[in-house]
Parts: C-alpha cells; sequence; structure tokens
C-alpha cells in the first residue's frame, strides 16, 4: 500500500499543474478530483513525465490541457482504446484515464467493458456528475431515469447504469468509488488504484452545480464503505448490487493477471517456435 | 406567421410541422438546441404521434433512425461534425438501404485539433455517402427546405441532408415567416414507405450482395440521384405554389444577367459576400454570384448554364480537400470540362475563422484581375505555417504541430520550464 512505503518529496502537487486555467464553472466537483489526482502523483512520487493522462470528450475530459503530465486529448468516448495503445507503447509510463459518465459509459461505453475485460495496467477515472455538461444538460446513462430535460421529457424512464457492478462483471481489477469534496479521501483511493495491477476503475461521484444543482446535496449522502474490500468477486457483486450508489471507498481487489500484449511466434529459433505451437 | 427565432427553433418548428413519427437524438453543438427544441414541442403536446427518443451515441441515433425508417416511420435527427463522422458507417447504410431519413447536419469543423467553429468539412466527408444534400443560406431557407425535403427523401427514397452553417445560421436570431400546418400538410402528404418491414408480407433489408449485382444496386442509387436534378425544382416551385416564397433549387443566381466574373459558393456566406459584391456592381464591376444548393445530386448542366458565359470563376468553400485544394471547386471544374474557364479556388473561414468584407473585398479585386492563385487561402497566416515546416526539419521530436502553432501566434503561454 502507498501510504506505508517511505517516500522522498520530490514532487508536489503544482508540478502536475500546467498553466492552462481550468474552463469548469465555479464550484464544478472537477476541481476537486483535479486536485486529488495531482495529489496523488506527488505522492506516489511520479515525474510528470513518466504519466500519461489520456482524455476523449466532455468537462471531465479537459484535464489534459491541465496537466503538465504527457496529455493526450482524444475523441468522444475512444479514450480508454487510446490508452491502451499508449501503454502497449511505453509500459513504463503510468497511465490514468481522465473521463466522465458520458464518454466511459455511453458513446464509450463498449471500450469501458473490453477495457475492463482486457486488465491493461492502468488507471480510470470516471468523474460522475450524472449529466452530460458540455452540451449543457442532457441525461447521461447514470441519470436517473425520471429526470426531466428537453432531450428526454419527463426523464428517459431508463434505469441508470451500475458501472461499478459492470467493471465487476467485465473483470476490472480494482473497484473503488469516491467524492469529490472529499479530495483526500479521492487522493488516498487514486494511490491505490495506480499501484495496483490490472485495470482500476475509479468513479468519483462530483457535482454538477450548473446542470443538477441538487448535486450541492451529495456532500450529505455519501457515506464510506463500512466494511474492508474484499478479494471475492461474487462477495464484491453482493454488495455492488445492494448499494446505494452513495458509498464510497474500495469495494473490490482483484488479482488477475494484468495483459501483455501477445508476442510474436516468429522472433525465436525453430525449436522455440515449434515448442511455442505445440498442443 | 412571422417570428424572430434562432435557427435551431426554426428548423425544430419546421421538422414538428412534417409531422415526424420517431426523432432520434443525442447532442452535439451546434445542433443540440434543434432537438432539445424538438422535446420540448413533444413534451408541451405540440408534436403529436412522434416517439422523442436520446439515444447513447451518434451512431446510436442514426442506426436508431434506420429501424424506424424501415418500419415506414417518418424519421429525422440531427447531427454535426464529429457526430457526422461517428456515424458515418450507418450514414452509409440509410442510404444504401434507400431510406427517407431527413437529418439536419449543423456545419461544424472536424478535429483535430479540436474545434467546435463552423465550416463545411463535415459535410464534405459525407459527400459520397449516397445522401442528398441541400445547402441552406439563410435560417428562412433551412425551414423551407426541411419541409422540401421530407417530400424530396419519401418521393425518391433516399435520405437527405440539410446543410445549415453552424452557430452563423443555427445561433442567430433572424425573421421567420413559418409556414402554416395547413400549407405544409397540403404539401407534405402522409408518408407510405417504399419497403417497410410489415408482418403480413415479411421482406429481408440489407440483404448481402456480391459482385453479381452490386454495381446495379449502386447505379440505381446514382440514378435516383439524377432523378432528383429533376424533382428538387419542381418540389420548389410546389413549395412556393402554396407558401409563396422561392426557397431550395439547384442553385441561385444572386445577380440579373452575365457577368465577367462570377462568384460560386454554398451556405451563408453569400450573405456577407452580397454587401461586398453589390457595393463593387455599383462602382461598374462586372461581377456575379451564384450559390450552389443542391451539392449532392451535383447540378452540372445548370452549374455549366449559369457559369459558360464568365471569364472567370471563382469558387468559394469553407472546406479543404487535403493533398487536392477545392471540393466545390473540383466539382465546378467538372461542370466547366472542356471550357477554358479559369476556375480559381478559394478556401476560407475553416475552423469559424471570421469572413470579413475587407478581406472578401480584397479577394474579388484580385480574382477580377486574374491575379489569386490557383488555390488561394483567404488570410492565411503563411509565416507560421513556415515556422512549424522549419520546426519540424530542424527538430526530430518538434512536438505537437497544433500546440506550437498556438504558442507561436501567441495564444498559449510558453510551458513552465522544469
Amino acid at each position: 500500500m502507498g501510504q506505508a512505503e517511505v517516500i522522498t518529496p520530490m514532487y508536489s502537487s503544482k508540478d502536475y499543474k500546467s498553466t492552462v486555467k481550468p474552463i469548469w464553472c465555479p464550484g464544478c466537483g472537477h476541481f476537486g478530483v483535479e486536485s486529488s489526482l495531482f495529489r496523488a502523483l506527488a505522492h506516489l512520487n511520479l515525474p510528470p513525465e513518466q504519466v500519461g493522462i489520456v482524455s476523449g470528450i466532455g468537462c471531465s475530459s479537459r484535464i489534459p490541457a491541465y496537466t503538465q503530465c504527457y496529455g493526450f486529448h482524444g475523441v468522444h468516448g475512444r479514450a480508454l482504446a487510446a490508452a491502451t495503445g499508449l501503454k502497449l507503447a511505453r509500459p513504463e509510463l503510468t497511465v490514468v484515464v481522465t473521463s466522465g459518465d458520458g464518454d466511459a459509459f455511453s458513446i464509450g461505453g463498449n471500450h469501458f467493458i473490453h477495457a475492463c475485460r482486457r486488465n491493461v495496467d492502468m488507471t480510470l477515472l470516471v468523474m460522475d456528475n450524472e449529466v452530460y455538461g458540455m452540451t449543457k444538460g442532457q441525461p447521461s446513462p447514470t441519470t436517473p431515469g425520471d429526470w426531466d430535460s428537453k432531450i428526454a421529457p419527463g426523464g428517459t424512464g431508463v434505469n441508470p447504469f451500475a458501472p461499478m457492478a459492470v467493471a465487476l462483471a467485465a473483470g476490472a481489477n480494482f473497484i473503488a468509488r469516491g467524492f469529490a469534496g472529499d479530495p483526500n479521501g479521492v487522493a488516498k483511493i487514486l494511490v491505490e488504484a495506480i499501484q495496483h495491477p490490472g485495470l482500476s476503475f475509479v468513479q468519483v461521484l462530483s457535482p454538477c452545480i450548473t446542470y443538477r444543482p441538487e448535486e450541492k446535496f451529495w456532500k450529505k449522502t455519501v457515506h464510506p464503505n463500512p466494511v474492508a474490500p474484499t478479494r471475492d468477486p461474487a462477495e464484491a457483486g453482493h454488495r455492488l448490487l445492494s448499494d446505494d450508489g452513495f458509498t464510497t471507498g474500495v469495494f473490490f481487489i482483484g488479482d488477475r493477471p494484468i495483459y501483455t500484449a501477445a508476442v510474436g511466434v516468429g522472433e525465436g529459433s525453430l525449436d522455440e517456435i515449434e515448442e511455442h505451437l505445440a498442443i | 406567421m412571422l417570428r424572430q427565432i434562432d435557427g435551431s427553433f426554426a428548423v425544430a418548428e419546421a421538422v414538428a410541422l412534417c409531422r415526424p413519427e420517431v426523432v432520434s437524438c443525442y447532442p452535439i453543438t451546434p445542433q443540440t438546441h434543434i432537438v432539445e427544441h424538438l422535446g420540448e414541442l413533444v413534451k408541451d403536446g405540440h408534436l403529436k404521434g412522434c416517439e422523442f427518443i436520446n439515444t447513447e451515441s451518434e451512431f446510436g441515433a442514426m442506426s436508431l433512425c434506420i429501424g424506424s425508417s424501415s418500419a415506414g416511420a417518418r424519421t429525422y435527427t440531427a447531427t454535426a461534425s464529429q457526430g457526422l463522422l461517428f456515424m458515418m458507417e450507418a450514414v452509409y447504410n440509410a442510404s444504401g438501404m434507400g431510406l427517407p431519413i431527413v437529418m439536419t447536419l449543423g456545419n461544424r469543423a472536424i478535429g483535430a485539433p479540436i474545434n467546435i467553429w463552423n465550416d463545411q468539412t463535415d459535410a464534405m466527408s459525407a459527400r459520397d455517402a449516397g445522401w442528398i444534400q441541400l445547402f441552406v443560406e439563410s435560417n428562412q431557407e433551412a425551414v423551407d427546405v426541411h419541409i422540401q425535403a421530407f417530400k424530396l427523401a419519401e418521393a425518391l427514397s433516399l435520405p437527405v441532408m440539410v446543410c445549415m452553417d453552424g452557430f452563423i445560421l443555427t445561433h442567430s436570431y433572424t425573421r421567420i415567416d413559418m409556414p402554416t400546418q395547413e400549407q405544409v400538410d397540403s404539401f407534405l402528404p402522409p408518408f407510405v414507405a417504399r419497403q417497410k418491414l410489415d408482418p403480413a408480407d415479411p421482406v429481408s433489408m440489407g440483404a448481402m450482395v456480391g459482385p453479381e449485382a452490386f454495381t446495379e444496386v449502386r447505379y440505381l442509387a446514382h440514378y435516383k440521384q439524377l432523378e432528383a436534378l429533376e424533382l428538387i425544382p419542381k418540389l420548389a416551385a410546389e413549395y412556393d405554389a402554396i407558401v409563396g416564397r422561392d426557397s431550395g433549387g439547384l442553385l441561385k443566381s444572386h445577380y440579373e444577367g452575365d457577368a465577367e466574373t462570377v462568384v460560386v459558393t454554398m451556405g451563408s456566406v453569400i450573405g456577407t459576400m452580397k454587401e461586398v459584391l453589390t457595393p463593387m456592381r455599383a462602382e461598374g464591376t462586372s461581377i456575379g454570384a451564384i450559390t450552389v444548393r443542391s451539392f449532392r445530386p451535383f447540378p452540372k448542366d445548370e452549374v455549366y448554364e449559369a457559369l459558360k458565359n464568365a471569364k472567370r470563376v471563382i469558387v468559394f468553400e469553407k472546406a479543404l480537400a487535403v493533398g487536392l485544394g477545392g471540393i466545390l471547386s473540383s466539382n465546378i471544374r467538372w461542370a466547366l470540362r472542356g471550357t477554358a474557364t479559369p476556375v480559381y479556388s478559394v478556401i476560407g473561414g475553416l475552423g469559424g475563422r471570421p469572413i470579413t468584407r475587407p478581406s472578401l473585398r480584397t479577394l474579388f479585386e484580385k480574382g477580377v484581375k486574374d491575379q489569386l492563385e490557383e488555390t488561394h487561402f483567404l488570410d492565411l497566416n503563411l509565416d507560421v505555417v513556415k515556422r512549424q515546416i522549419d520546426r519540424e526539419r530542424e527538430q526530430t521530436g518538434s512536438g505537437p504541430a497544433a500546440e506550437n502553432i498556438l504558442r507561436d501566434i501567441g495564444a498559449l503561454r510558453a510551458a513552465k520550464t522544469a
């Protein structure tokens, strides 16, 4: 665990911050998440140039511009796919995907499932505000089905997506939830998530006070996980399916082997190739 | 009825007058207001009998349209830019299957670099996708052409894309003369699908076709687009007879009589151009303008007729075929094949760069004297491009080009040095 290690503090949060000023609305939860991420990277003593921050499109996805780390701002929903390529090409980099509930769960939902399944060693940080903020207030997959909006009159009428349960079913190796109003708690989770091998999924409830002003009250709704994380997927599944969506903390720590790209068979001697192909 | 509303609202209300049965949507700037307002019209009961559904992506939105149109429902959606690109596989599918879906495209640039502002690159990316593509110049025309688009799509069983400049049209409030429901009903009959999924008469749609018939099916689509060349002016005349307004058609000539120099363009920029051309004409310059309203099908014979007496043609377009130059201008050259008329290709307004009257005035003054390059870029800062080219020559790891250029023009502060 990161907290137990002896760290010579060479970096502080500000070393990860760029000169570009965030354009988030005043009061946006994402400010807290950004600060947690930089705090976690500093705690882990990671040189900014050894960290790749990859995003898609949306308010959450602006972070690559706001960091001194390698930033990659890709197309909508494809951050995980781009990050997979980055990690495979440069395995020594720490790769963090910063995404939102729209980018990761609707337009990029397919990649979310397969990134969890593939279990590449990287961290997916989803700032979940249960709304499309950048296009000014439309329902996302995590928005309650009765939330009325212009684009979904009377609500979508559809049950919200359960990202943590889906991540577990798809094979994510570390599953946790944080709250943007608790930057220290999120930073601690991110330290663990980054250190844990495989695909770590961290959902951070990050209020959008502009389009979902009622989310201001999340600070009164969130509550810490009363039990320690489990290593048993069945137990984690049971807990997640009975969870109210506001429990914060680490839920699941898995031990699946991380993805390593297949090695070409044509590189070795004939004997090695025959051995590789032997049934 | 006269209204003072923004382009998106106007289009939404025009679409509602056409009584769509399914509207699928996914938000993307600058068209989001169109589908949002349609949602409001469904909610407040103005638009009855319409299934309105918000999907998980543009790919989902167009795929849903394919399903609903196949079931015989009048179907509408709207998108822009990256959204069009993301749904592109389904866009080809819709036209290949001959489904009369109507879609608004709020024209916007394509990234990278990310840019939300107006140009027409998105529409050009779909120019060969088999959709009819109609470009409008004003919000009034957007209203009228959307209504004509449903009738055109359903008459030919082909999808129609109505292209309107993002922000410049979608977000501007102008005076709109909205047709009445009675006028639209008398122009646009209820949709009778040429092909539909019907349990009483089961058919399979989307059949696989091998080399034995693929060419014929594609030729059929081409033939139908050529039929549209006859139908588009006919529908514009029918609409005029009912609503009393000349809107739509294949192309529009903006000044009477022949001119030595003719400017050709598409979309809203003609508004600014006329403010430059009218005084130039008053000063004695022989210069005129036409706008191409139907880009697909491309009215090459009509373009030839409109340009055959010109001494030179200046084609102005908000899109760039990288490695070639102009796209509209290439089409215009095709229409003028066999003539010696010089066709200057001018690229401008990319990624929302303002197209100003002084720039246009200088451009046209050079143009009438044959002083333009074959491909000219309006207001291009070539120095900054050269700096990046030099940087790339001198340094192996020269870094992201877009970020370097932003730094060079001072739009991005230099990064902190370690």
